[in-house]
């Protein structure tokens, strides 16, 4: 059984130490390419063979598939992982995508002096670092794994960025990097508690938890301060986001899909599984101002992305204000509100991947991720706009679509509790409409302008989604003297989807009408962990069968 | 209102058996069809149009099929639940996806799939030349199917999911011409201000989640007595303010003029005999709640009255033949609420409205298509004229809608109409009057505006003669033709407006003769109260007759004004200030614009500063200052790592400052 987690983990770990080793060589590239696309399918088919294997029935293990091995037997630390619902979701999420994303970055053109193999390879190695940050249960394991994460995306980010890739991958970095070691002095700090209280110190997340509730309020809350500073940053909440647009914005199409849909999921990840067991009362206490940041966050973010002109710092700024909604259920202690971020955390890992994609594929007709070099973009490639509707739609958590149940979720639970911030964000669901509308309304309806009307081409662009140099002004003109001709020659020209394109988004928008249908497979995985994690806060459900007890 | 007309209970409901087994074919069919269409793409350009015939048809022959088995129910086993599935279920929360099929429901499903059908049938005719009418008959299947779960749903969730999905299809289709900037504006504009309704409604789930545990009809409406009277209030205007959203109603009305820059079919179907009167199915649907909240239930009488009232004195202002029909549908919206806010004496006269106005709204508004299609596309009243002796059809079946809508007696609207002004005298001493003085007056106000769209549009001298057709939107690729060639559309376009006129003409008299309506919907909307039981401001009796010579007032002046002078094709720009006020819309662009809208855009220009300066605190700020808004927004970061460290810190002082204070006030 724990033989299965730890090829979860090695499988791309081994692969990206092949793909590294061909990174050198550009005769290999494909082959690179094709090892790559291997282990991702690999780690595809052990995920379901885990989740098939996962109980999820009552008295069920905290951590399943366990595996622990003595590490650093001075400290202590040991190398400990297991599954509990939420790592499971996370870690079938990144098995999902980096097959999509490794698929989708096949057709672009690289940097010059770079190789698919090496791109590959630091994809693949961000996937194993971060199998290892969901399934690690020793939080020192988790601890270097947090900090280990950060190096195969900093070269994503800075080797195949955009034009001021160096910048943002070295603001990633140290916003990353600083909220880590706050969150080691709290590691150590809860080390050396552990070692007052249980008498022998211990990084052993159960007997962290079970110490949990003999910590004095005080020392948890500065214990709590210290993941939540690293947290914070990671998924990021307001006012700590500001890495997030130029990492968005800086990271080749790919990178930047693993970086908004998976890493910063670890912050989310990490308010659940560390800050609410290991510091209940800190949490309690302090919920009323991580519930203020987050609906800031909710509703900041949303109108900062109406007001981008850019869309790959859109899709960015979209994000800021889900990890508001995500941070809000979390920190609202119902069961409702916490399955709601924790699906959540799946959800807006498919559609944000989807939405970037999308505008990855306008980026390499277009040549530029600025939105005024695009209009009436449905009329010459229709199945494109299409797509970006899909994702639009699962952005705004439209019913029908996987983010709905999410959010619904989230709003409904964590409306008895805190009905306040539960209106608030809510008030956010128009927001969402409103710059998701307008973009579209700018970019894929209305007059033909931009790089619509004379594209680049494929191929003049396709280096775009991988760096290039952004913003050269596509060309200009309006639809109002077009003839039919010139709007063929226009339509071949720009270029819609391909069937290699298609097939790449086929998957995404099959998973957001497939969950926002039948979420129930997803949500009885997280059940159980959600059940166990709001008894770890020891609050009561809010409401019960017959609504809230009076 | 009165605790004499409290409802009695509502029938069990009983597990959906035989027949009724097969009612997710309803929905499915359609939403089948939506799905082919759209992942078929263009290789079901050639035949995409008569797979979404096909569907809709269907599905009205399946509603059918499940209306006679309802009949031969009796009454108190016509109330019947289809669970599907379980949908979301989290801890106590568990949403069942199935379909509610009931009188209410069924009724519903009808008018969807059967006026559904005929504006399908229409669209062949009047898409034929439009190289994206396979992506149109896909959204209009998608429309029925999502509309279809919104009055099928067995709960307040699955209602909220065909709520949000219709709200799309109306999206998609008011855009649906995307080269205009003028339909994507409109689109945008319907869906923001449904949200704004939605999130009423969102509330008035969760609302109903904290009370009762639960969001499903059945439980909820059988357990209402349970919630407290503040919540109970809570939920109703919750609940309206999504009806407002849906149904065009003050102050959320303005969006469902602008949606007229949908094709016209889309305005028929959507905007005039279904969506909008969703928000009339909410309330009416939580009858069991609303019959136990007398504040909701005189906010959403005084909203019907306030929007009936301003919808019809626009109308009367407009040049435009789809804007002023549009208004005439607000109004009648108007009509509808202000009846299904009454209580029990209201239930079926609102339904019974909602279903006449069905028929001889969405005639009028294919009529209305079908003069467009003979006239390029021009919407303009001004340029027509005369055009009775040209499209003879149209002229006929259009003359029996607008017959019906004014209450013309014996016609359809005559019936149901006279049922919500009879029921509103009854709304007590003060409001009887009030509401009284509002729906006779504003039946006066249609008499004049639908009088005047006609003597505009089909009497008098032929004013586009010595016109040119002009282009309908700057970006339209097709240059107009040289000259208006009016004539009368092909018959798969007359044969649905000839059913819909028939319908306008008889549906009344036979819906509301001998109460077959409202004994057919007890099962869902408890005993209908007859006007004449209750105390009333004045005899009951009287009102058919006020409102006939009202009507014969307001058309009368139409025509001393309109018919007997001649019409200028420029529009009079000198004209007294309550015209230019109507024109205007009353000002609601204009409230809006000042209170949401520039704010809106105030604020996020701020954030944005805030976020790269303050936030991000970056340093180049002066130049960026001096340059233009998007230069402000783009150049703004220089790349200090030290600003970095020292924001971190920022955000962790604000942090411990925040963290005292809270501490502070707990301790």
């Amino acid at each position: 059984m724990s033989a299965l987690l730890l090829a979860l983990l090695l499988v791309p770990l081994i692969g990206a130490a092949v793909c590294g080793a061909m990174a050198t060589r550009e005769d290999l590239d494909r082959a690179g390419r094709i090892v790559g696309l291997a282990s991702a399918a690999v780690s595809l088919v052990l995920v379901v063979v885990v989740w098939s294997q996962f109980a999820t029935g009552p008295g069920t293990p905290r951590f399943q598939f366990a595996l622990s091995v003595d590490w650093i037997p001075a400290f202590g630390t040991r190398f400990a992982l297991g599954l509990d619902g939420i790592a499971l979701t996370m870690i079938a999420l990144l098995a999902v995508l980096v097959p999509v994303v490794l698929a989708f970055a096949w057709a672009d053109k690289l940097p010059p002096g770079r190789t698919g193999s090496g791109f590959t390879a630091l994809i693949l190695a961000t996937q194993g670092v971060l199998v290892g940050v969901f399934a690690a249960t020793d939080v020192f394991l988790f601890y270097v794994l947090f900090e280990a994460m950060l190096i195969p995306m900093y070269f994503v980010i800075g080797r195949f960025g955009g034009p001021r890739r160096q910048y943002a991958a070295v603001k990633f970095f140290l916003y990353s990097f600083l909220g880590g070691l706050i969150m080691l002095a709290s590691v150590i700090g809860l080390f050396v508690a552990s070692d007052t209280r249980l008498g022998e110190g211990t990084f052993d997340w159960t007997a962290l938890q079970g110490m949990a509730a003999q910590l004095p309020l005080s020392t948890q809350i500065w214990l709590f301060l210290g993941f939540f500073a690293a947290f914070a940053i990671k998924a990021p909440l307001v006012p700590f986001h500001t890495w997030l647009p130029d990492a968005g914005a800086e990271a080749p199409i790919a990178g930047g899909v693993i970086l908004l849909g998976l890493l910063d999921k670890v912050g989310t990840f990490g308010f659940l599984r560390y800050t609410l067991p290991l510091f209940p009362a800190a949490s309690q206490e302090l919920a009323p101002l991580v519930l203020t940041l987050a609906v800031i966050g909710v509703l900041y973010g949303s109108l900062l992305a109406a007001a981008q002109t850019d869309l790959k710092r859109f899709v960015a700024y979209t994000s800021i204000a889900h990890f508001g909604f995500i941070a809000l259920g979390i920190f609202a202690f119902s069961s409702q509100s916490l399955a709601g971020s924790a699906l959540y955390m799946v959800n807006h890992g498919i559609s944000t991947a989807m939405l970037f994609l999308v505008v990855g594929l306008l980026i390499r007709r277009g040549g530029t991720s600025a939105m005024t070099e695009y209009g009436g973009v449905g009329r010459v490639a229709p199945l494109l706009a299409g797509m970006f509707l899909v994702a639009g739609l699962s952005t705004i958590a439209l019913p029908g679509t996987n983010s709905f149940i999410s959010e619904f979720l989230v709003l409904l639970g964590a409306f008895p509790r805190e009905p306040v911030f539960s209106v608030i964000a809510t008030v956010g669901i128009v927001f969402a409409a409103l710059y998701m509308l307008w973009v579209i309304q700018r970019t894929m309806t209305g007059p033909l302008r931009g790089a619509a009307v004379v594209g680049d081409g494929p191929g003049a662009a396709s280096a775009a989604t991988f760096g290039g140099d952004t913003g050269s002004g596509a060309g200009t003109g309006t639809g109002s003297d077009a003839d039919e001709s010139w709007m063929r020659r226009t339509t071949a020209r720009f270029g819609d989807l391909t069937r290699g394109e298609v097939a790449v988004l086929a998957p995404l928008v099959a998973l957001i009408l497939v969950l926002g249908f039948f979420p129930g497979p997803v949500l009885e995985v997280l059940d159980p962990t959600v059940s166990a994690t709001l008894s770890e806060v020891g609050v009561p459900d809010p409401v019960t069968p017959n609504g809230v007890p009076r | 209102m009165s605790p004499l007309l409290a409802a009695a209970p509502l029938p069990e409901v009983l597990p959906a058996e035989g027949v009724a087994g097969a009612a997710w074919l309803l929905v499915a069919l359609p939403a089948l069809g939506a799905l082919v269409l759209f992942v078929g793409g263009r290789r079901t350009d050639r035949w995409g149009h008569l797979l979404g015939v096909a569907t809709v048809v269907a599905s009205f022959v399946v509603a059918a099929v499940l209306f006679a088995g309802s009949l031969a129910l009796p009454a108190e086993e016509r109330v019947r639940d289809l669970g599907l599935y379980e949908w979301i279920a989290v801890g106590s929360l568990n949403v069942e996806f199935g379909l509610r099929i009931d009188p209410l429901s069924l009724t519903f499903a009808l008018l969807i799939t059967g006026v559904g059908s005929l504006i399908h049938i229409y669209s062949v005719g009047y898409m034929s030349h439009d190289p994206n009418r396979r992506t149109f008959f896909a959204q209009l299947n998608l429309f029925v199917a999502s509309m279809l779960v919104l009055v099928l749903g067995n709960g307040f969730v699955t209602l909220y999911l065909g709520w949000e999905g219709v709200g799309l299809a109306s999206y998609l289709l008011i855009g649906f011409y995307t080269g205009r900037r003028s339909a994507g504006s409109a689109a945008k504009k319907a869906f923001l201000m449904n949200r704004v309704g939605d999130v009423g409604l969102a509330l008035a789930i969760f609302l109903l989640f904290v009370e009762l545990g639960t969001t499903q009809y059945a439980e909820v409406f059988a357990r209402a007595g349970e919630i407290s009277p503040g919540a109970l209030t809570a939920i109703t205007l919750l609940l309206l303010l999504g009806a407002c959203g849906k149904s065009g109603q003050f102050p959320l009305q303005s969006w469902l003029p602008d949606a007229m820059e949908g094709p016209t079919p889309v305005s028929a179907l959507i905007h005039a005999a279904t969506m909008v009167t969703a928000g009339v199915y909410l309330i009416a649907r939580s009858n069991p709640l609303y019959d136990l909240a007398p504040t909701g239930q005189l906010v959403v009488t005084i909203i019907g009255a306030i929007t009936l009232v301003i919808g019809a004195i626009i109308g009367c202002a407009y040049d435009d033949i789809k804007k002023v029909l549009a208004y005439s549908t607000v109004s009648q919206i108007g009509y509808m609420m202000l009846a299904v806010g009454l209580g029990p004496v209201g239930y079926a006269a609102a339904i019974a409205h909602l279903l006449t106005h069905g028929f001889f709204k969405a005639g009028l508004f294919l009529g209305a298509g079908s003069v467009m299609h003979g006239m390029a596309d021009e919407t303009d009243m001004r340029r027509f004229g005369g055009l009775w002796r040209h499209m003879p059809v149209t002229f006929w079946t259009f003359t029996a809608g607008y017959l019906a809508l004014i209450g013309f007696p014996f016609l359809s609207g005559f019936y149901s109409k006279d049922l919500i002004i009879e029921a509103s005298l009854t709304a007590g001493p003060v409001a009887g009057w009030v509401f009284a003085v509002a729906t006779l007056g504003a039946a006066g106000l249609t008499a004049f505006y639908m009088t005047r769209l006609m003597l505009m549009t089909f009497f008098g001298p032929e004013r586009w003669r010595d016109l040119h057709p002009r282009r309908i939107d700057p970006a339209d690729l097709e240059d107009p033709p040289e000259h208006y060639h009016p004539h009368e559309s092909t018959s798969s376009m007359t044969v649905p407006m000839i059913l819909l006129a028939i319908g306008s003409v008889g549906a009344g008299a036979f819906l509301v003769g001998g109460e077959r309506l409202g004994h057919y919907l007890e099962a869902s909307l408890g005993a209908p109260v007859e006007p004449y039981d209750v105390p009333a401001v004045f005899y009951v009796g009287l009102v058919p007759y006020l409102a006939t010579a009202l009507m014969l007032v307001g058309a009368g002046t139409a025509y001393l004004l309109v018919g007997r002078r001649e019409v200028p094709v420029e529009r009079p720009q000198r004209v007294s200030l309550p015209v230019r006020a109507a024109r205007a819309d009353l000002f609601a662009n204009a409230i809006n614009e000042g209170l949401i809208a520039r704010p809106g855009i105030w604020l996020s220009r701020a954030l944005v500063y805030l976020d790269n300066r303050g936030v991000d605190g970056v340093v180049n700020g002066t130049a960026a200052m001096l340059g233009g808004t998007s230069g402000r927004l783009r150049r703004t970061q220089t790349g200090f790592v030290r600003t970095y460290a020292l924001t971190i810190l920022g955000g962790s002082v604000v942090l411990v400052a925040a963290l005292l204070t809270v501490g502070g006030l707990g301790g």
